[in-house]
């Protein structure tokens, strides 16, 4: 689901201050290159959960996991790139439409499945949440309208049916060694 | 000359512990910590964010050694923590106080050396707003520690330093640096201590038994190996393997070449032993590591100071890796066999496995090698009157018996220690490898010493150029009665730019001539001992004076001003790829003409 080259990682971290800090310059001492990164609560309290894509092969990838549990505050790492999962990042674009064009950019909007949240008089919001494929789908065939502002979030990723992610009492926490 | 400051070693004061539910302030609870860990000796200097620190600190019986520069704290206490295997502390104030022991985590850090490291910080309300002596100090030391803490609260004082001992000692070792606000060490609370062992939820140092198919495979990689050579790094001393690494490599009568901070993991006198590997390591050495069939590495990471560059080493040879840090497995060399954990269960494991094997036909090979070999002539130079460091490191091994802690600083004389000081004990060479910090060895001599003040006589062998980085240390070492032998390898330049520049840069000794004061006088100024050898007969000498000196006694060896460490591999050249000592049919200029050596960016 990244594209060729890039790996997607799921990392659970303790919530304290600082964390992302030691996440993002460990990234950056080891000149491994991050496309994007997503954090945010679990339902375990105290936990957050942070999925990044990185660019990296199957070896750096190791080396990858391995340094993020060098550090003290993550507390478990998975490399999810081959396993089948959910990805979704969150777009909102701004376009600018005049009256007229509504009934058309509405009917893309339609096609692609997003929602429109917010309209004034030459603009329009439209909210998408999708893979980046599906996002950049949209933005193409808005872009001749005019795109005033576009924000994403980064991709989050969840790996698909049951048994997956560690509960934080569970052995399941401990690295794995291969 | 006024005589040197005696005090012992050994605590005056009793500890003044307290009870559960007592009420401390937070400078208090700093020393009530560390005693109820075992801490008893401390290095620093003091300042305004940590003064209420230091002005708790008599009566919990630590002993404090006042240095002159807070680098020197650090590499104090990473000294103490190499020799004793025990987690070593420096405290400091904030602001250029904490900056000051950068250089010494960094050291730590590259050689995986235990180490805490106390600093004060402005007060929790002032933070960020750029207040006097405030800098962010656990950014600043977030990519050099192992871990760091702030804390703000005298509440959380306990847990962080408690836990910061643990994570420095424990799996790979590192620093850890608690940054602890002014206001926090001024608060009270409520002392607590919790009984149970530290469990981090993230953090989980103890590694899992390896399993059966593993070691299995293991053997069959062995018994199929015809050439199979040993490397052995520090973590074969970390880890307390040296007896574990004698047995295998007995049973299975495989050579053992050390890394620099691997020496003395494997006594150099054992007849197994090849000595060390990599830039100055012996020729015979990096050749049996170019013509292996299998490399069995332990406890190192295959840095580019011993793999020469990695397109071409070891290019025949299958390598197992023995390592307990998971990262890293084929970070630099690819492997085939990762053994992930501790050495000395892992090489215990295999002992009990592998087959019983000779290797006549191996050493016949290798014995073949050692003939030309470029370090061992300079032994039978004859005694031509010119004092060479080769002679004064290989002396000094012979009337020291071998069994010295030898700390060395970085450059030719440390490249000279390790070839010619034979090691044949774990923890009696302590040197910066990683980082080649300048300046390491006379305030890590001072830690070691610290550690054993009854131990094993301490060598701080340096250079005149980093001796004179730390040399207020001597300071230190007259005030606070400790006792190293300094053996200044004065040689009037740079010496291993010198020979950069000689070998690489046309000659051209551009700001390596370098000016030393009377190393004599300057020990006499500091009420210490010092002597001056100038010739090989006087060397002994000199360091039996040295040795029944009470005091820190400081030798400078005037050497030979333009010798240089051979055999050399140039950086990013090939292992077998060696600059020999010259002779007269070959010399240096002749030998990189044959064989144009550049320096690239990677060196
Ligand atoms: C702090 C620091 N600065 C610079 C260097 C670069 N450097 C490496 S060896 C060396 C020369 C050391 O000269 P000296 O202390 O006289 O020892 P010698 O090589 O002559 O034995 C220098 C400058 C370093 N390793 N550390």
């Amino acid at each position: 689901m990244t594209s060729p080259g890039s790996r997607t990682f799921v990392a659970y971290v303790e919530d304290k201050p600082g964390v992302l800090n030691r996440v993002a310059s460990l990234f950056r001492r080891r000149n491994f290159n991050i496309e994007s990164l997503n954090v945010g609560k679990t339902h375990m309290p105290g936990v957050s959960r942070m999925t990044f894509v990185a660019s990296a092969d199957r070896d750096t990838a190791l080396r990858v996991e391995a340094n993020l549990y060098k550090l003290v505050n993550v507390l478990h790492v998975e490399d999810i790139t081959d396993a089948p999962a959910v990805y979704r990042l969150l777009a909102l674009i701004k376009v600018r439409v005049e009256p007229a064009q509504r009934p058309e950019v509405l009917q893309l909007v339609e096609v692609f499945r997003a929602k429109v949240v917010d309209v004034s008089a030459s603009t329009l919001v439209v909210e998408l949440a999708g893979t980046g494929e599906k996002v950049e789908g949209l933005v193409a065939v808005l872009r001749p309208y005019g795109i005033e502002e576009l924000v994403q979030t980064g991709v989050v990723a969840m790996e698909r049916g049951s048994g997956h992610g560690p509960s934080l009492a569970s052995a399941s926490l401990r690295p794995r060694f291969d | 000359m006024t005589g040197p400051v005696h005090s012992p070693l050994i605590p005056t004061d009793l500890p003044k512990l307290a009870q559960a539910g007592d009420v401390r302030t937070g400078a208090q609870l700093i020393w009530e910590t560390l005693a109820r860990e075992g801490v008893d000796i401390v290095f620093g200097y003091p300042g305004g964010a940590i003064m209420p620190a230091y002005d708790a600190m008599p009566g919990y019986g630590i002993r404090h050694i006042l240095t002159r520069h807070e680098q020197s704290a650090a590499h104090m206490a990473d000294g103490y923590a190499r020799a004793s295997g025990r987690v070593g502390v420096a405290i400091a104030t904030s602001g250029p106080g904490a900056t000051n022991l950068v250089t010494g985590i960094a050291t730590a850090m590259l050689d995986s050396s235990p180490i805490v490291c106390i600093t004060g910080q402005v007060p929790s309300t002032l933070i960020g707003s750029d207040a006097f002596q405030e800098v962010d100090f656990t950014g600043v030391t977030l990519p050099v520690t192992k871990h760091n803490y702030l804390v703000t609260r005298a509440e959380d004082i306990v847990a962080a330093i408690r836990e910061a001992l643990y994570i420095a000692a424990s799996g790979r070792p590192g620093p850890v640096v608690v940054d602890i606000t002014k206001d926090a060490q001024q608060a009270s609370c409520p002392f607590r201590w919790d009984s149970k062992p530290i469990s981090l939820p993230g953090y989980r140092p103890d590694m899992p038994v390896l399993p059966p198919e593993k070691v299995a495979k293991a053997c069959s990689m062995l018994a199929a190996a015809r050439t199979p050579v040993i490397l052995s790094g520090q973590g074969v001393i970390r880890s307390g393997a040296t007896d574990a690494l004698i047995a295998f490599a007995e049973k299975t009568n495989i050579p053992v070449a050390c890394t620099l901070l691997g020496l003395g993991g494997f006594p150099a006198s054992h007849e197994l032993s090849l000595g060390m590997m990599g830039m100055h390591g012996e020729a015979w050495v990096n050749q049996a590591i170019q013509q292996s069939d299998l490399l069995i590495a332990v406890g190192m990471r295959f840095d580019d100071r011993v793999t020469g560059t990695l397109a071409t080493y070891a290019p025949h040879a299958k390598k197992i890796h023995i390592e307990l840090d998971r990262a890293e497995v084929n970070k630099n060399v690819k492997v085939d066999l990762p053994l992930l954990g501790d050495a000395r269960q892992i090489l215990t494991a295999l002992t009990a496995e592998v087959a019983e094997t000779k290797r006549e036909d191996l050493w016949a090979g290798i014995n073949n090698a050692k003939g030309d070999s470029a370090v061992r002539d300079i032994q039978t130079l004859p005694d031509t009157g010119k004092l060479f460091a080769a002679h004064v490191i290989h002396d000094l091994w012979r009337y020291t018996k071998g069994a010295a802690v030898v700390v060395t600083d970085v450059g030719q004389h440390q490249m000279w220690e390790a070839q010619y000081y034979k090691h044949d004990y774990p923890r009696r060479l302590i040197t910066s490898g990683g980082l080649g910090t300048m300046g390491f060895a006379l305030p890590a001599g001072m830690g070691a010493f610290c550690s054993q003040p009854e131990g094993p006589a301490v060598w701080v062998v340096a250079g005149d150029g980093g001796i004179q980085m730390t040399a207020a240390e001597l300071s230190c070492c007259a005030q606070e009665g400790i006792k190293v032998n300094v053996a200044i390898i004065n040689n009037g330049f740079l010496g291993m730019v010198r020979q950069w520049q000689q070998f690489f840069y046309g000659g051209r000794y551009v700001a390596t001539p370098i000016q030393s004061p009377d190393f004599v006088k300057l020990a006499d100024a500091h009420g210490l001992k010092g002597l001056r050898v100038t010739e090989r007969g006087e060397v002994r000498a000199a360091i039996e004076a040295a040795e029944a000196s009470p005091i820190t006694t400081v030798i400078d060896f005037r050497v030979e001003q333009e010798d240089s460490v051979y055999p050399m591999v140039p950086s990013g050249a090939a292992l077998g790829d060696m600059i020999r000592r010259p002779d007269s049919a070959t010399p240096v200029d002749a030998q990189l003409g044959h064989n144009p050596i550049f320096e690239t960016a990677k060196d």
